[in-house]
């Protein structure tokens, strides 16, 4: 096994950015700049960069796991395998106020890289129904809390529900879900689905200053599905399958077609166990204009068993959530193994929901986070029908309460090595009454001690990329890939996938590191089809250590149709009136 | 006639040998007005790199060469600048040839009519003299070599000077009489960019009359030879289509160059007159407008070849000033080719009714549109509609140019069988109108 780090950035929109890189925007701009505002018929459109570190092998890789297939232990509480999304430009670094992105150039703030772990706990089984026993089915949550070094509080909210139904005994009649969503388990069966993968984001997660998430997301929504390999037309059922998705999250998935969808071939594997690695079945596609809001969110959190009436779930309140600097809600189903041996398997929905909050958000210049002011709830009891549900706060940094203050303290600790890095993380059991202390409502409360933003690690691995040239009819895409291990290589997997709109021209793709040519180990690359699918590139690339790698390539702009241009975003259109 | 010949060639090098060399060549080859995506350098180099990669060149919507074009170039990639050199001059040599063929015929027929006494007394003064004829086909080659359209053209690399360079050798065979070479060459020139179809039913007119076959449906060796004819373009173009196959060995090339010549999908702007319109069109009159667009280029070979089957040289002249003002996507190279022509119109030049005003359109357009690009893609203080604007008034200063040279071309006909001074039936002055 491997833990597979993934990178994940993808170009927002020029239309968000387009009011500063308008001003910034000279007539003769000739340095390296970020392209200028679409005129009213050229335009650059979306630009998705999906670049998967496979192999950034850890050096202290969980033994463990390894040799299992993953998650087939119900007790295991994995977090998520994480990474980084990271956006960059530097044109828009340079100066602005406004500009979502000016913090990325701050390299002052340093993070270290966090890790993919695995938490080991005992399985407080505690449901007695004889129907549970039997199936086993379980649910489980828990949410973890890392104070950044930054000032910003990132919690990550994970909801594991599992259901015990061998996916490879066909022709079952499913008659109860039990614990699993009824709307998605219908879906799993009515599209034979083998994983399915989706998330809604909203913002930029900031690698530089917040070092690498927990699960990557590009912004806007990203869909990715493996089909068993029993159906016949996988397009057909993409396209019928993000439709009903689309009616289930209340979500725009329906703007998902040929022209976005793309197969890769290498960079991805399934999650789950199986190892059909056939990329027929395989679906993968990425809406970064779809706008993440509490439509998105209220059906997300009807998957829940409990709802948002009990539990964890209780924090996740709308009016503070997307009053963030980032939000990021995912839904993952695979199948994992039932038990040890891996004799029968079962369904796993995991509903992930990651929210940095800043300090400015709040409004507030007091140093100070609590769960009520975070989600303006406190806890008062876990989900009845959880097996498991605790909160974890990384207290690593903390360990003589030097950085921050936290009450209650909890008396469990607990720890966990990954990367080389060991992480201590305060417990908090929600099944015990004692958690809730007198006041039978849990509010953790953190103080910041440190006035000033302590430097942290830079990241090991991040990527960044811009628009280069002026005008509207060519440029150049410009991907940096920061390789910051001082003396370890690592392969990387980029994928891109380019609307056709913007014509790629291959022979000007360059990969240099340290100046000189880095020629791709591996290059898939399938051209565009006007009006019918995307560019698709995916590289093998080696990052020589303590190094910059650059990917670049050349790309002209396609006069569109008049019914082809994309509805600009209405927050634009309220800010040009307001400033005419 | 040699000598100058070669001077003319030697200073046409010698400005694409530097302009090659200078840093214009970069942004010439970016010029919408002079590669379109039918023949950009760019895309045919990125076909080339899709080859290296093992993707079908034509799986993409970048590269739409011919097969054959591609497979020339993987073997003179390196060589590519002088490649398109040696065409211009080709091209340039070919009608130098072909014009000084046709001039010894016209002054021939001059000749024996004179001979006959056929024309009016009062036509004297339009009879041509070997003097005003004798630099001719030497103008036509300085026309074409020194063009700043061709030589734009030749250092962006555009794959349109080869197809001229085609073209050329098909007139050139064809007024020598060859009626093989010249389906060979106009299959080639037909498989090269599809338009050039036209050009058959004036090489057919021309090989007829030099055969002193009469253009009558009822004579069967007229028959005979159209037959004959068809046969040998149809074969050659067989040939040559099912060799690409063997190339490639698929056919995908087929819609990926034909379909994307006919059913204009790239809405890159150019100086023709598709992008803006389809563009801006309601999609569901879009199959209609393509067919109306297209027909609009291979109709008028029908009601030109009826009035000017006796002139088919001039006809050829026509054919590919039209076929470059409509076709789907035109480049300034396409016009270099039909303006080489105009030297040997130089007689008409007392007939032409407005050629100044065009002549100021063509230069000012020419001028405007490096101009009102910038404005709209650069400056973002214009849009398409200006640089579209100008494209349309480029094209109104051709076809007034062409409808021109038309007008006086069959005036001066006009003139020479009723004489130039034409009286009404009351005796009072006549003029000629066009109907």
């Amino acid at each position: 096994m491997h833990l597979k780090l993934v990178l994940k950035s993808v170009k927002k929109h020029e239309d968000e950015e387009d009011d500063t890189r308008r001003r910034q925007c000279g007539r003769n701009v000739v340095k390296k700049m970020a392209a200028c505002r679409y005129g009213p018929v050229l335009l650059l459109g979306v630009v998705a960069l999906v670049s998967h570190f496979s192999n950034a092998s850890t050096p202290n890789n969980l033994e463990e796991t390894s040799e299992e297939p993953k998650s087939v232990d119900g007790a295991d509480s994995v977090l998520p395998e994480r990474a980084d999304t990271r956006e960059s430009n530097e044109f828009s670094q340079r100066q602005d106020d406004s500009n979502a992105w000016h913090e990325a150039l701050e390299s002052g703030s340093r993070w270290e890289a966090t890790e993919v772990e695995n938490l080991r706990e005992e399985v407080a089984e505690t449901f007695d129904s004889a129907r549970h026993r039997r199936y086993d089915d379980q649910f489980q949550e828990e949410l973890v809390i890392r104070p950044l070094n930054s000032g910003d509080i990132y919690s990550s909210f994970q909801f594991r529900t599992r259901w015990d139904m061998d996916f490879f005994l066909k022709g079952k009649k499913v008659a109860d879900y039990r614990l699993f969503p009824k709307s998605l388990g219908q879906v799993i069966t009515k599209f034979s689905i083998r994983e399915l993968h989706i998330s809604f984001t909203q913002g930029f997660w900031r690698t530089m200053q917040w070092g690498q998430p927990f699960l990557s997301a590009p912004p806007g929504a990203e869909l990715w599905v493996w089909f068993q390999d029993t159906v016949i037309d996988v397009d057909g059922a993409w396209k019928e399958l993000t439709n009903v998705l689309s009616g289930i999250f209340c979500a725009s998935l329906n703007f998902i077609d040929s022209t976005n969808t793309v197969q890769p071939s290498a960079s991805f594997k399934p999650l789950g166990v199986g190892n059909v690695t056939n990329q027929k079945f395989l679906r993968y596609a990425v809406l970064p204009r779809e706008i993440v809001c509490t439509e998105n969110l209220t059906p997300w959190k009807k998957l829940l068993p409990c709802g948002s009436k009990a539990g964890l779930a209780v924090l996740l309140k709308s009016e503070k959530l997307f009053h963030s600097s980032f939000h990021s809600q995912a839904v993952h189903i695979q199948p994992v193994c039932q038990d040890w041996q891996c004799t029968s398997t079962a369904w796993e929905l995991r509903q992930t929901l990651n929210v940095v909050f800043d300090l400015h958000t709040s409004g507030q210049s007091r140093r100070e986070w609590s769960l009520f002011k975070m989600f303006s709830r406190t806890l008062t009891e876990a989900c009845p029908l959880a097996s498991s549900s605790k909160i974890y706060m990384d207290i690593t940094d903390n360990s003589q309460g030097e950085l921050f203050e936290l009450s209650p303290v909890s008396p469990i600790r607990r720890q966990a090595v990954v990367l080389g890095d060991r992480r201590t993380y305060s417990v908090y059991d929600l099944m015990t009454p004692d958690t809730f202390g007198m006041l039978r409502s849990l509010n953790i409360l953190l103080r910041w001690t440190m006035t000033d933003i302590a430097e942290g690690l830079r990241p090991l691995l991040h990527g960044e990329r811009y628009v280069a040239g002026y005008g509207l009819q060519s440029g150049e895409i410009h991907t940096l890939i920061y390789n910051n291990h001082p003396y370890r290589a690592f392969p990387v997997l980029l994928l891109d996938s380019v609307p056709w709109y913007l014509r790629l021209y291959i022979h000007t793709l360059t990969v240099t590191s340290k100046n000189c040519e880095n020629k791709p180990s591996y290059i898939h690359y399938q051209p565009s089809k006007d009006r019918l699918r995307p560019h698709l590139l995916e590289m093998l690339i080696q990052l020589p250590p303590n190094s910059v790698t650059e990917v670049m390539v050349q790309f002209e702009r396609a006069l569109l149709k008049w019914t082809e241009y994309p509805p600009r975003p209405k927050p634009r259109l309220l800010r040009w009136l307001l400033r005419h | 006639m040699a000598a100058p010949l070669t001077l003319v060639l030697i200073v046409a090098v010698t400005i694409r040998a530097v302009l090659f060399n200078s840093s214009l060549a970069e942004l010439i080859t970016e010029r919408v007005e002079v590669v379109s995506p039918l023949n950009a350098w760019k895309r045919v180099v990125e076909g080339l790199a899709l080859l290296d990669l093992g993707v079908s060149p034509y799986s993409g919507d970048v590269f739409h060469e011919t097969p054959l074009i591609i497979y020339l170039f993987h073997f003179v990639i390196d060589y590519a600048d002088i490649v398109f050199m040696i065409a211009d001059g080709i091209t340039a040599v070919a009608l130098y040839l072909a014009i000084q063929d046709y001039n010894k015929g016209v002054f021939r027929k001059q000749k024996y009519a004179l001979e006959a006494d056929r024309y009016p007394h009062d036509c004297l003064e339009l009879i041509r003299t070997p003097k005003e004829m004798y630099y001719i086909p030497l103008k036509v080659a300085l026309f074409y070599l020194l063009n700043p359209f061709t030589i734009l053209s030749c250092v962006a690399k555009s794959t349109c000077g080869l197809n001229n360079a085609v073209i050329a050798l098909f007139i050139l065979s064809t007024i020598k009489g060859s009626a093989l070479l010249s389906a060979i060459f106009l299959a080639l020139a037909t498989y090269q960019s599809v338009y050039p179809l036209t050009l058959c039913v004036p090489a057919l007119l021309f090989l007829l009359q030099r055969l002193y076959i009469p253009v009558n449906v009822r004579w069967a060796s007229f028959w005979l030879f159209t037959v004959q004819y068809a046969v040998m373009f149809l074969g050659s173009l067989a040939v040559i289509v099912c060799l690409s196959f063997f190339l490639l060995s698929s056919w995908d090339f087929i819609p990926s160059v034909y379909g994307f010549i006919l059913s204009v999908p790239d809405l890159t702007p150019n100086i023709g007159l598709f992008w803006y319109f389809f563009a801006e069109m309601f999609e569901h009159f879009r199959p209609f407008f393509i067919c109306v667009f297209q027909i609009n280029v291979f109709f008028y070979t029908i009601p030109l070849s009826i009035k000017l089957k006796e002139h088919p040289v001039f006809l050829i002249f026509m054919q590919i000033a039209i076929i470059s003002i409509f076709k789907s996507y035109p480049t300034v190279g396409d016009i270099a080719l039909y303006m080489a022509f105009l030297p040997v119109w130089n007689h008409l030049y007392r007939f032409l009714r407005n050629i100044f005003l065009v002549s100021c359109v063509l230069l000012a357009c020419s001028a405007l549109f490096p101009v009102l690009w910038h404005l709209w893609i650069y400056a973002g203080s214009a849009n398409s509609n200006f640089y579209y604007a100008i494209t349309l008034l480029f094209n109104v200063g051709q076809i007034l140019l062409v409808s021109d040279y038309f007008y006086a071309y069959l005036r001066r006909e006009h003139h020479l069988t009723h004489g130039l001074y034409l009286k009404r039936k009351d005796g009072s002055e006549a003029t000629l109108v066009l109907k």
